[in-house]
């Protein structure tokens, strides 16, 4: 008596349980994942493609479905791998994270044609310039996507990393012990 | 009741006893006896805020004392010649700064004859307007000496905007070596008086604190004596105890009050001077001479003569060193300023610039650079840290690149003076990781503010293309329009064509 | 000259790891010394036995983790650890007793978390508890006072450190808290247990007990140098010894039969040295003296807990273990306040004086 009783009560129980989750599952779906537009706002939106995706939304949605690290995009640097694993909650090993070597393009005159190539692959609009003339790179807005080192057909458009000046020189990091 | 505000608000806090070394000089004379150098190296930066813009030209022949580069906007500071002589050059020239990156340095090949450019002296100083007291000590170029080199003349005018009540002179000098401040007191207590009188006046402040840590007795009381007819400048000892020239630690030992950690001494009513800058302000007040030289302690094991020396602004480190019968075999770390907070530079051939408080040629027997073991977590660093801050659990974060975990812990509240590192028995350079962990947030914030840029120059593209894309299409469109109206139009010309033509035709077959 | 830009200070302290570690074991060498005076030579060959193990361990430890073994080994802690360890052992131990508790000390207690300055629980404590669970025979046997030279020659007594030789029947008893906790089930008072209680041989260590924990004096007087040595702070043993006392006197005060006098407590069992050399760990305790004092009030009173209502009659190793456990959670929430900011981080609000 006592089991049918058991087995009656755990039933419903089950049932009703099972139904409310299937219809909350159905009417309270979040539509678009927020996570997916929020880590697109955190990254550089300038479509670089050097993550291997073909721009920032589709590296945010293989970030959220887990198919790609946390690592992946090298303009975004350390900080972003730190807000990353922030948000997806994923525990990264930071302490071997190196930032790369910050690179600007520049523009070797005695080989610049004036072909107007690179500026049209620019995606931040950092090579300026008219047909015929030499080109010059605004090293502010130049994100060493090297879009422009592939396109240059006299390869006068080089990579060269950025001079350390006084403003800008920083404490290196201290060796840590041994152990 | 009592008791507890006493362990909340202690009015010394942390804070390390250092092995002063002071005793080398503090019994010496200033030397002022250093031969004029050859060539004198300028930097146009020697403060905090703008480089200063140079109004020489190379071949120029200049006067001592006379303006060479003038302030840029509102946080800067002008510099002048120390000698007179020859604009040699405007060339970049390895700063006194531990990476020795260059910077913009006027040299003036100097004609040995050290003649002063004409100047008014005024009459009576202490009588002036405050502006014209502040304009003067801005147009002398004079900055914080303590080694922060704030332009002074901006926070005498920032004093005075903000109701300013209390002028602290900062005279602790804690530095382990340091002693050209004790000198300056001891041998120059009238004319630092002066400053200080010309500081309140600037500022409109009532009353002066001179703040003297009590290992300089002869200072305290040669000090004591210059100011004995002053009401409102009152001398206090202070104990021996680094840091206790930090400036906000030196307000609390003498009022009890604290700054809030996102203000300024400003905030409550209160300005702290170095006593360096005061002696400054009086040479460019009272005599109008510009900051062209400053006192500067030589010592050391390495040093043969240890002393304070009068040195010119611009002159090469290395030239000093020999000055003072340096043996350069037996230096094993070049520091400029003091043990604890200087910085090590890679090498003697850079000048001397109002920053240098010292310079110190320390052996090896003096630094000691022992292996840096694991830490022990033994709280010796918290319990030596002057803010109150976690300096062992910062450093762990900052190992593992968690920088943000760092700054909760208090990273922006650190002040670098080192307590940490000198107690650490394990010898983790502690503050080498604060200050590393301040540039990479720094440098963390530029990239995250060119992402920004980034993202609007791409957006701005992607825009401007579409409009492009557009306008195109419109045109393509308008084109096709074009071209089919005018299809059209021949079609019906054509059409008419072929009506009248069979009209003719009939009109033909009629004829 | 130095091409790598070094940061200030430019001078350090003298002090150094090693040089702590080394006065540690100096402070502590009265007590063992004591020890093997009243114990005699299996004391002796136990102490040597399970330091001797320790650095093994250590050593081994070193090599697998692939770093160079002599400057980690010289900084000194696997010889305090070795010599905590033999400290809280019964003295007529068998050697594979030291042994293993030196194996589970370096092993178990230090180097699985990352070695020096990583662990969570206090080595020596670990190993402590540990043995006391799985051979509690031989971590309660005993044995009675018998100084050096006095009571068994010499090969006897290498056999029982070494052998299987040397019976200990009838020459062991229980400790004070021992005697106490059994006599309690049999339903006796205080008074008859403690007919021949001395409290000043207490103090003075002349009684049975563990090998280096008996003599409260020589510990006290062990701590009290390293205090003004400046190597641990008064706060900590304060605290723990003043909470005990405070609770057994007030126990102590509503029924002195059933509950000990705090002469008693503070002179058993592993207090002493628990106050001033574990509970002082630096690696295992709290950073800051608010911490330290919160941390030795809660060791304090689960060792009066663990004793007047425990099973154990000594729960030193426990309550340091719990408290242990408590510490990360202690550090995240006691800070020292920050200048110019309230404790809870925000900056302080101008208040024109």
């Amino acid at each position: 008596m006592y089991i049918l009783f058991a087995i009656i009560i755990l039933t419903t129980l089950g049932l009703v349980l099972g139904l409310s989750l299937g219809v909350a599952g159905k009417y309270l779906k979040v539509e678009s994942d927020p996570l997916i537009e929020k880590i697109e706002a955190l990254m550089p939106g300038s479509q670089c493609g050097q993550c291997g995706f073909p721009g920032c939304k589709p590296a945010a949605e293989a970030l959220v479905a887990g198919t790609a690290p946390v690592t992946l995009c090298p303009p975004g640097g350390t900080s972003l791998v730190e807000q990353l694993a922030k948000l997806l909650s994923i525990e990264v090993d930071l302490s071997q994270s190196k930032d790369a070597e910050l690179m600007v393009a520049r523009v070797s005159e005695a080989t610049c044609t004036g072909c107007t190539r690179c500026f049209k692959v620019c995606p931040t609009d950092a090579i300026v310039g008219a047909p015929k003339q030499i080109h010059a790179v605004v090293a502010d807005a130049c994100i060493a996507c090297e879009k422009c080192v592939t396109v240059c057909p006299t390869e006068c458009l080089q990579m060269h990393p950025v001079e350390v000046t006084l403003r800008d020189w920083r404490w290196p990091k201290p060796l840590a012990a041994a152990a | 009741m009592r008791l507890l505000e006493f362990l909340e608000n202690p009015r010394l806090r942390g804070g390390i006893h250092t092995d002063g070394h002071k005793l080398l000089t503090s019994g010496k004379p200033i030397e002022t006896g250093l031969p004029i150098p050859k060539k004198l190296y300028i930097p146009v930066q020697q403060h905090v805020g703008k480089p200063a813009e140079p109004v020489v030209l190379v071949g120029d022949n200049v006067l001592k004392g006379q303006l060479l580069a003038h302030s840029q906007g509102t946080i800067s500071a002008p510099v002048h010649a120390p000698s007179s002589g020859t604009i040699a050059d405007v060339v970049d020239y390895p700063a006194p700064h531990p990476s020795a990156l260059p910077i913009r340095t006027i040299v003036i090949e100097t004609d040995g004859l050290d003649q002063w450019q004409e100047s008014v002296v005024v009459q009576e100083p202490y009588k002036l307007d405050p502006e014209e007291i502040c304009l003067r000590v801005g147009a002398a170029g004079v900055v914080g000496m303590g080694g922060a080199v704030f332009p002074s003349s901006v926070k005498l005018s920032l004093g005075r905007k903000n109701n300013i009540h209390t002028l602290i002179i900062n005279a602790g000098e804690c530095e382990p070596y340091l002693t050209c401040d004790d000198r300056l007191m001891q041998e120059r207590a009238r004319d630092v008086v002066g400053g200080i009188r010309l500081m309140l006046r600037g500022m409109g402040a009532e009353k002066a604190i001179i703040g003297i840590e009590d290992n300089k007795p002869e200072a305290f009381q040669a000090m004591q004596k210059a100011c004995f007819s002053i009401a409102n400048i009152t001398i206090q000892q202070v104990p021996t105890r680094y840091p206790m020239g930090w400036d906000r630690q030196m307000l609390r030992y003498l009022t009890g009050w604290e700054i809030p950690a996102d203000g300024r001494a400003t905030d409550i009513g209160v300005v702290i001077h170095n006593v360096g800058t005061a002696y400054a302000v009086y040479r460019a007040v009272c005599q109008s001479q510009p900051l062209i030289s400053r006192i500067v302690t030589v010592s050391g094991g390495a040093v043969g003569k240890q002393m304070n020396v009068e040195v010119l602004i611009g002159t090469l480190m290395s030239e000093v060193l020999n000055f003072c019968h340096v043996d350069k075999s037996k230096i094993a770390r070049l520091v400029m300023g003091g043990a604890m907070m200087g910085d090590a530079l890679p090498f003697a051939e850079v000048p001397v610039v109002k920053a240098t408080s010292a310079i110190l040629a320390l052996t090896q027997e003096d630094i000691e650079v022992p292996d840096v073991k694991p830490c022990i977590r033994c709280s010796s660093c918290i319990t030596a840290c002057p803010a109150g801050l976690l300096p062992l659990e910062m450093a762990s974060r900052i190992r593992a690149n968690k920088l943000d975990a760092a700054v909760d812990l208090g990273l922006k509240d650190c002040i670098s003076c080192g307590c940490c590192s000198f107690v650490c028995p394990s010898n983790i350079p502690l503050v080498q990781y604060f200050k590393y962990a301040s540039g990479e947030l720094f440098k963390r914030q530029q990239i995250q503010h060119k992402s920004e840029q980034t993202k609007r120059l791409a957006e701005d593209r992607q825009n401007r293309m579409e409009r492009i894309r557009l306008e195109n299409e419109a045109e393509a469109r308008r084109v096709m329009e074009a071209r089919a109206a005018r299809a059209r139009e021949a079609e019906l010309a054509n059409a008419q064509a072929t009506q009248i033509k069979p009209e003719n035709a009939a009109a033909e077959e009629a004829v | 000259m130095n091409s790598k830009p070094v940061s200030g200070p430019h001078v350090l302290t003298v002090r150094r790891v090693d040089a702590i570690m080394f006065k540690v074991v100096v402070a502590l060498l009265p007590a063992v010394g004591f020890g093997i005076v009243l114990f005699g030579l299996p004391a002796f060959y136990l102490t040597v036995t399970t330091v001797a193990a320790a650095l093994l361990v250590e050593a081994v430890c070193l090599n697998l983790k692939g770093v160079r073994v002599m400057p980690y080994l010289s900084d000194g802690s696997a010889v305090l650890t070795g010599l905590l360890v033999a400290m809280t052992l019964p003295p007529w131990a068998p050697w594979w007793i030291g042994v293993l508790g030196s194996v589970i000390a370096i092993i178990l207690g230090k180097q699985v978390y990352g070695g020096l300055g990583q662990n969570l629980f206090n080595p020596a404590m670990l190993a402590r508890v540990a043995l006391l669970v799985t051979f509690p025979i031989e971590m309660t046997s005993w044995v009675d006072v018998s100084p050096l030279f006095t009571g068994i020659s010499l090969a006897d007594s290498f056999g029982i450190t070494f052998g299987q030789s040397y019976s200990l029947d009838g020459i062991t008893g229980a400790t004070t808290l021992g005697a106490v906790k059994t006599g309690f089930s049999q339903n006796q008072t205080l008074s008859v247990l403690l007919s021949d209680y001395s409290g000043f041989l207490a103090f003075i260590g002349w009684e049975r007990g563990s090998l280096g924990e008996t003599s409260s004096l020589l510990i006290l007087l062990g701590g009290i140098w390293l205090i003004r040595q400046g190597i641990i702070q008064w706060t900590m043993p304060l605290s723990v010894l003043a909470s005990i006392a405070l609770l057994s006197t007030l126990f102590f005060a509503i029924d002195s039969q059933h509950y000990l006098s705090p002469w008693v407590h503070l002179n058993s069992g592993a207090l002493m040295l628990v106050a001033f050399f574990i509970a002082t760990d630096y690696v295992t305790s709290p950073n800051t003296p608010l911490g330290q004092i919160i941390f030795g009030t809660g060791c304090g009173t689960l060792i009066f807990i663990i004793r007047t209502w425990g099973g154990y009659p000594e729960g030193t190793g426990f309550a340091i273990l719990l408290m242990n456990a408590v510490t990360p959670l202690i550090d995240h929430y006691i800070k020292p306040r920050i200048y110019g900011r309230y404790r809870d981080g925000k900056p302080i609000e101008i208040q024109n004086p």
